[in-house]
């Protein structure tokens, strides 16, 4: 069974040769594929825009020695409005590099696929920021991170009136109290850690209808980058361009 | 020769398959042919330059386009990379100047504005004469996100700023496009908006 079928989210392209390219894709049966798309850079192609980044696409892949080969491609979903706003596309961008770095070639993992392909429908409609910063949180979740935000990770004292969060420890997965916080760590405020509950909760309507300012928005959103970054032991790139 | 099976192999668009096969066409041509082909890439790396005003090649300190009084020096066309200025002169549709880029933002590479040469483009949008600035970056994801970013640079700056049409294939390279579907998407370009 050489040539397969499959749904798949482009993640990246790069330039292979003269006029093709090699297109990595999350897809929804056989995790990340790397696959040749032949002569895309050809206006003409009979791609088209199919295999650029954030598109859902249904395929047909020739299956290869090291590297597949896109046979057909038809559009599922195109997110084109990502494409209209520079702070959507590159929020759209950082989701695809996180699922790049964690995800395993060949490893069919068809929940990952599910989020990725709802999370980019969903900021292409909702065009908030919310969504692809609930997405790094629920990813996290789904590679086994879940972070401690009710007590202290490392005293495990509840938090309360009289114990207060005070920073993130990457290495100790969680929220830290004042006295175990000396070591060091990200200061995290009471509000982030509010929203970050609600996001690992899949409560992220909620946050979207009351959303956080944009300080507490950007907190979580470093937090989790932060985390990532922790977990895959990658930087994620992207990031620095919001 | 591994060596230079491996020199040829770094270069763009050549595999190890192709590397191999021009090494060995190297080895079996006359002695003369490949001192003439080592002698031209010398020499080409000691005269060749970046133009200092818009960033293309140059063999001296300004390139042809920038020296050529008879172009519109309030129209600027900015692209990513030199070899798209050949293809949008084929088209016959520009007479201005151009601005290179030398890429395009790319989040996932980590590229971003400050890699490429947009400080010198708001340098030249403030001290010269320009009226309308053009993007022509490739209709792909880099492109647009670099287009983006440049429209919301320079639309405050009270100049026209305008982005090829859509007809250009999407997905494709710009310097791969045909002259006439390039000169109707440079006919067809729209105002960018703030
Ligand atoms: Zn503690
Ligand atoms: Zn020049």
């Amino acid at each position: 069974m050489a040539l397969y079928r499959d749904h798949g989210v482009v993640l990246r392209t790069s330039k292979l040769g003269e006029t093709d390219r090699i297109i990595t894709f999350l897809t929804r049966e056989n995790g990340k594929v790397r696959a040749v798309a032949k002569g895309v850079r050809r206006p003409g192609s009979k791609f088209g825009a199919r295999l650029e980044p954030t598109s859902n696409v249904a395929l047909q892949l020739y299956r290869g020695r090291n590297l597949d080969i896109v046979t057909q491609a038809e559009t599922l979903d195109t997110n084109r409005s990502l494409r209209e706003d520079y702070a959507l596309l590159t929020h759209a961008i950082s989701m695809l590099e996180a699922v790049d770095q964690v995800a395993q070639e060949r490893e069919s993992d068809p929940v990952m696929y599910r989020m990725l392909e709802g999370a980019l429908r969903t900021l292409s409609s909702e065009k908030s920021l919310i969504i692809s910063v609930a997405f790094l949180w629920k990813l996290l979740s789904h590679e086994g991170f879940h972070p401690v935000l009710t007590s202290c990770a490392r005293c495990e004292l509840e938090f309360g009136d009289a114990v207060e969060p005070t920073t993130f420890d990457f290495g100790e997965g969680g929220a830290l109290c004042s006295s175990c916080a000396a070591g060091g760590g990200r200061r995290i405020s009471a509000d982030a850690i509010v929203v970050i509950s609600a996001l690992v909760d899949a409560r992220v309507r909620a946050v979207i209808d009351q959303p956080p300012s944009t300080e507490v928005l950007l907190e979580v959103e470093h937090l989790g980058v932060g985390a990532l970054e922790h977990h895959s032991e990658r930087r994620l790139r992207s990031a620095a361009l919001y | 020769m591994q060596t230079l099976i491996d020199e040829l192999g770094r270069l763009p668009g050549i595999g190890p398959k192709s590397a191999q096969r021009i090494a060995y066409y190297l080895l079996k041509s006359p002695a003369e042919d490949a001192n003439r082909l080592a002698g031209s890439i010398t020499e080409a790396k000691a005269r060749v330059t970046w133009c200092q005003r818009c960033f293309s090649i140059a063999e001296g300190e300004l390139c042809a386009y920038c020296q050529d009084d008879r172009r519109d020096s309030t129209s600027l066309c900015v692209v990513e990379e030199p070899r798209d200025i050949v293809a949008i002169e084929r088209t016959h549709e520009f007479n201005g100047r151009y601005h290179v880029l030398q890429g395009a933002i790319s989040p996932i590479e980590g590229i971003g504005p400050e890699q490429l040469r947009v400080k010198e483009l708001l340098r030249r949008v403030e001290s010269e004469e320009v009226k309308e600035v053009i993007l022509a970056t490739n209709p792909n994801i880099e492109g647009e996100a670099t287009a983006m970013y440049l429209g919301r640079l320079l639309t405050p700056l009270g100049i026209k700023v305008t982005r090829l049409a859509s007809g250009l294939p999407v997905g494709g390279d710009l310097e791969y496009a045909d002259e006439v579907t390039l000169g109707r998407a440079f006919e067809g370009r729209r105002e960018v908006e703030a």
